[in-house]
């Protein structure tokens, strides 16, 4: 990887690390209660002492934002109600940690409680004190979806299934912290440094929230220490130190602790599924019905796209011609819900892959063989209008079947212990931009100069997903350069093109695509000057090993710096540009939410699960997780391999053992030790497999692998589960509290079951 | 406020300088003398991110009082390499995909630097367990073991030919 030496050195800087002169601390007040209007905040005294800077409160910045048009419902400091216990009242900037947090605690602050709403299901029913006034019932979206013919889909089932499932809530935990340096420029120009996967979106709404023109703000985004979703959309730091910095007129940077990380949140939500699936005496898939409520916490957030999400990517991953969806985003006072992993699908692909189960096991099919007779026709356009243009899902079963000895073990292993098989998929970026425009969804620009060191600069942003690597790699590849030629400048909105943003696994697919069109446009210049040299043309002229050559008598050539000083006496310092858009064909279909789903490109994954589960106490062991990912193709395998394992181990922390645990709005489990990440000890044998479909439009045939193979583990293990001990478990996490009910209750069952046959029997002699 | 004054030992250098009694060695470490390569992933201890070696071996830099440490030779990750050299684990965590994000990776380079000085052979269930003091969020572990046992491969390498690569 590009960037390992900073990284293995210590010497790399993120946020954090970053100090200037004269920097402040900042520090945020947050709200003790869930619920209430802010009658009057006293800050007087805070601002008497000689320490403090500077302190600011919701008056300072009014304009309300959020990362989705139709969501701008958050301020960075509350003007008028908290909605959430960590709520952000006021905010001081000082000269030591100490003083800056003395300072809040001499904050005083007047509440009215409100009626404070918890559960997602109360909150839809609260006829007063709705959470935000403009959404009445606490519903923040709902949608309605039918595609196909439901009933008719019905009756053709010979069997069908109706369960709820439920999933606990979850939080990214990335290691680093969010961390934002905001400098206020002697220009009164304003720089910020911070973690962010979204530079360009935090550039906009700096702008609008502070009311300065774009031009006005520079974002830059130092080493990101992880993301998941969890940087990226704004987040109030990234707010409120710009307006500390402006008002102190000093720089001024806030850390989060891990606690203020948990309380930031936009994590994955608490959801209920409830579906209904109906299959056919073949193993068909003949319909799918699905309601799924989200508690997405106090604020809109992507609350509308996660909750479409989780309808649309019910399609593009098996053949289903009648589907119903019913998806409601609800507010609740409790920390904002957001993007993580797998965006909307993980708790729905859960259901979904664990109802397939029982729905094989009731057709008295092999879980392997029931995916098998409902793959997609690829290429083809789904019922609920997504484009699915290369698909390796059935190589990735088959892979996963051979490696993990599939064949020899469903159902053949001794008693507690059990193997379980589940697909996922996910897009390659959305083709819908969040602010809908024209403008590509990203571009790369490219620049060499005499020394013929190739320089990329792209807005594309690296969080440790391997963005910078994958672009360097491309450039390499066309211009038939060494990567050590190259070098990258990335993620500052004053040098470097938009990009929107690291998330949906958006970065080889369009970084990957604008990155590869510059770097042929650079060549092109390059092969035009040495065409002329060589009394050729272009087409005739092959880049290679750090030289460019005429293609049918290869020693003809002359070394890539020479052929670069015949380019640039030409032009004067090369410079070339590429940007990607995807196409129309890919963006959808016409009903109120289409415009979430939609992808130029869908990854596949596969996976089996093998456990043992102890009848005794529950406990379940992990023996390993083998993972097949149809990447299109893997530009880079170890950073493929690397994503792939990623995706599986938090699908695997979130299938045993994370859940942030609520209290009346309060969370009681805010820090790593107590949240539980999976440690070592915890995480099994991982073995990963790389499926190439060759995507036609991917850059060299690549698409997504960074977030697609995280939902297959979850029911992989739920249904190795059920294998092992025969209990099924629709509630996550897949505790042994829950797994030894289960085990209880069936043993319970069986008992009453064979007293019944036994007393039928007597009553028959 | 009242500060005392110190002396540490830091990657071989001598360094004097006056804090607060209670200031724990990694905010002397990124606030004071600028070694921000340890890392504040939590707040409990819990993460492994900050840990430095105190006499070789590995310490939780976030929870050591740094006066209690004056008599004690400190290595933060900054410190690993020899004379501008990359340690075997270094070079191999680049290639095996060790690091992703890298927030954690300073913390992992010296529990598996310590580990491997005080064992150039351990076991993979030796490495796993050595290996659990620290959380990663990215690699769900499988390449940084990998690059543990490529690390090891190479310094058994070495140590067959001294001369070699050296």
């Amino acid at each position: 990887m590009t960037d390992s030496p900073a990284k293995v050195s210590g010497l790399g800087r993120y946020a954090d690390d970053i100090s200037v002169p004269g920097m402040l601390v900042g520090k945020i007040l947050h709200s003790p209660v869930p619920h209430a209007r802010i009658k009057k905040i006293d800050s007087s005294k805070a601002e008497g002492l000689p320490e403090v800077k500077a302190v600011a409160t919701g008056r300072d910045a009014q304009r309300p934002y959020g990362i989705l048009p139709i969501g701008h419902d958050e301020n960075a400091l509350a003007t008028d109600k908290v909605r959430y216990i960590g709520d952000n009242v006021a905010a001081v900037a000082a000269t030591t940690e100490e003083a800056a947090e003395r300072a809040l605690e001499l904050i005083e602050v007047e509440y009215e409680p409100l009626t404070a709403w918890f559960d997602p299901l109360e909150a839809m029913k609260a006829e007063e004190d709705w959470i935000h006034e403009g959404r009445p019932h606490n519903i923040e979206k709902e949608y309605h979806h039918e595609f196909g013919n439901l009933e008719e889909g019905f009756s053709q089932a010979a069997f069908v299934q109706e369960v709820r499932f439920y999933a606990a809530e979850v939080n990214h935990a990335a290691m680093e912290p969010h961390s934002t340096l905001a400098i206020w420029q002697p220009d009164a120009r304003l720089t910020v440094y911070s973690s962010t996967q979204v530079p360009y979106y935090l550039h906009r709404t700096i702008s609008d929230v502070l009311e300065m023109p774009m031009s006005e703000v520079r974002v830059i985004k130092p080493m990101v220490g992880g993301g998941f979703g969890g940087k990226s959309e704004v987040i109030p730091l990234e707010i409120i130190a710009p307006i500390l910095a402006k008002k102190a007129k000093r720089p001024v940077k806030i850390t989060y602790t891990r606690e203020e990380v948990f309380y930031a949140h936009r994590g994955r939500p608490i959801t209920l599924v409830d579906l209904k699936v109906g299959l056919t005496r073949e193993g068909k898939i003949s319909a799918v019905a699905a309601r799924v409520v989200q508690d997405g916490g106090a604020y809109c957030g992507y609350g509308p796209v996660t909750v479409l999400y989780s309808g649309a990517l019910l399609g593009a991953i098996y053949d289903i011609h009648n589907l119903k969806f019913d998806g409601y985003r609800v507010l609740t006072n409790k920390p904002a819900c957001g993007a993580m992993r797998g965006h909307g699908t993980v708790n729905v692909r859960f259901a979904f892959e664990s109802m397939l189960d029982m729905l094989a096991a009731a057709a008295a099919l092999d879980p392997a063989e029931v995916r098998r007779r409902n793959l997609l026709q690829a290429p083809c356009v789904t019922v609920n209008g997504l484009r699915v243009t290369s698909y390796g899902l059935p190589e990735c079963i088959e892979r996963v079947v051979e490696r993990s000895g599939w064949l020899e073990k469903k159902g053949k292993l001794p008693h507690g212990r059990g193997i379980g098989i589940a697909c996922s998929h996910y897009v390659s970026g959305a083709a819908n931009p969040i602010i809908r425009s024209n403008m590509p969804h990203t571009t790369v620009n490219m620049k060499i100069d005499r020394n013929a060191g190739v320089t990329i600069f792209t807005g594309a942003s690296e969080i440790g997903q391997g963005s910078d690597t994958m672009q360097v790699q491309i450039a390499a590849e066309v211009l038939g350069v060494r990567p050590e030629r190259i070098k990258l400048v990335a993620a500052d909105t004053d040098l470097t093109p938009v990009d929107l943003g690291s998330y949906s696994s958006r970065v080889t697919f369009m970084a990957g695509n604008a990155c590869l069109e510059a770097a042929k446009n650079m060549r092109a210049q390059i092969f035009e000057a040495v065409a002329k040299k060589f009394g050729c043309i272009p087409d005739e002229l092959e880049s290679r090993d750090d030289a460019v050559f005429y293609r049918y008598k290869p020693a003809q050539r002359i070394a890539f710096d020479e052929a670069v000083r015949c380019a640039i006496d030409f032009h004067g310092t090369l410079v070339a540009r590429g940007t990607y858009a995807p196409p129309d064909e890919s963006r959808g279909g016409q009903h109120k939410g289409a415009g979430v789903g939609p992808s130029p490109s869908y990854s596949y994954a596969a996976q089996t699960a093998e456990v043992s589960v102890d009848p005794e106490t529950g406990e379940v062991t992990i023996h390993r997780v083998v993972a097949a990912h149809d990447c299109g193709k893997a530009l880079n395998p170890v950073t493929v391999d690397g994503q792939v394992i990623g995706s599986v181990y938090m699908g695997l922390g979130q299938a045993m053992q994370e859940e942030m645990l609520w209290h009346e709005g309060r969370l009681m489990n805010p820090s790593l030790l107590e949240y539980r990440i999976p440690t070592t000890l915890e995480t099994p044998q991982i073995d990963s497999i790389i499926v190439e479909s060759e995507d036609p439009e991917g850059p060299f045939g690549a698409k997504e692998a960074g977030e697609g193979s995280l939902a297959a583990a979850i029911p992989a293990v739920a249904n190795a589960i059920s294998d092992a001990v025969g209990v099924r478990i629709t509630s996550l996490p897949l505790t042994p509290e829950k797994i030894l009910e289960a085990i209880r209750e069936k043993q319970k069952q069986d008992r009453e079951k064979n007293a019944a046959t036994r007393s039928e029997k007597r009553g028959a002699r | 406020m009242h500060r005392e004054l110190i002396q540490l030992d830091i990657n071989g250098e001598r360094r004097e300088l006056a804090v607060p009694p209670q200031k724990v060695l990694l905010d002397v470490l990124r606030e004071d003398l600028g070694l921000t390569g340890s890392k504040r992933g939590c707040d409990d201890s819990s993460c492994g991110a900050c840990a430095v070696l105190a006499d070789g071996v590995p310490i939780l830099a976030c929870v050591a009082i740094a006066s209690c440490y004056q008599e004690t030779r400190i290595i933060t990750v900054e410190g690993l390499a020899v004379a501008g050299e990359p340690t075997p684990i270094q070079t191999a965590y680049g290639e095996a995909g060790g690091s992703q994000c890298g927030f954690c990776t300073p913390g992992f380079m010296i529990a598996i630097h310590a580990l491997l000085q005080h064992n150039p052979n351990p076991s993979d269930e030796e490495i796993r367990e050595t290996l659990s003091s620290n959380l990663c969020r990215c690699t769900g572990y499988m390449q940084i073991y990998e690059s543990v046992r490529l690390a090891m491969r190479r310094m058994e390498a070495r140590s067959a030919q001294p001369a070699a690569v050296r």
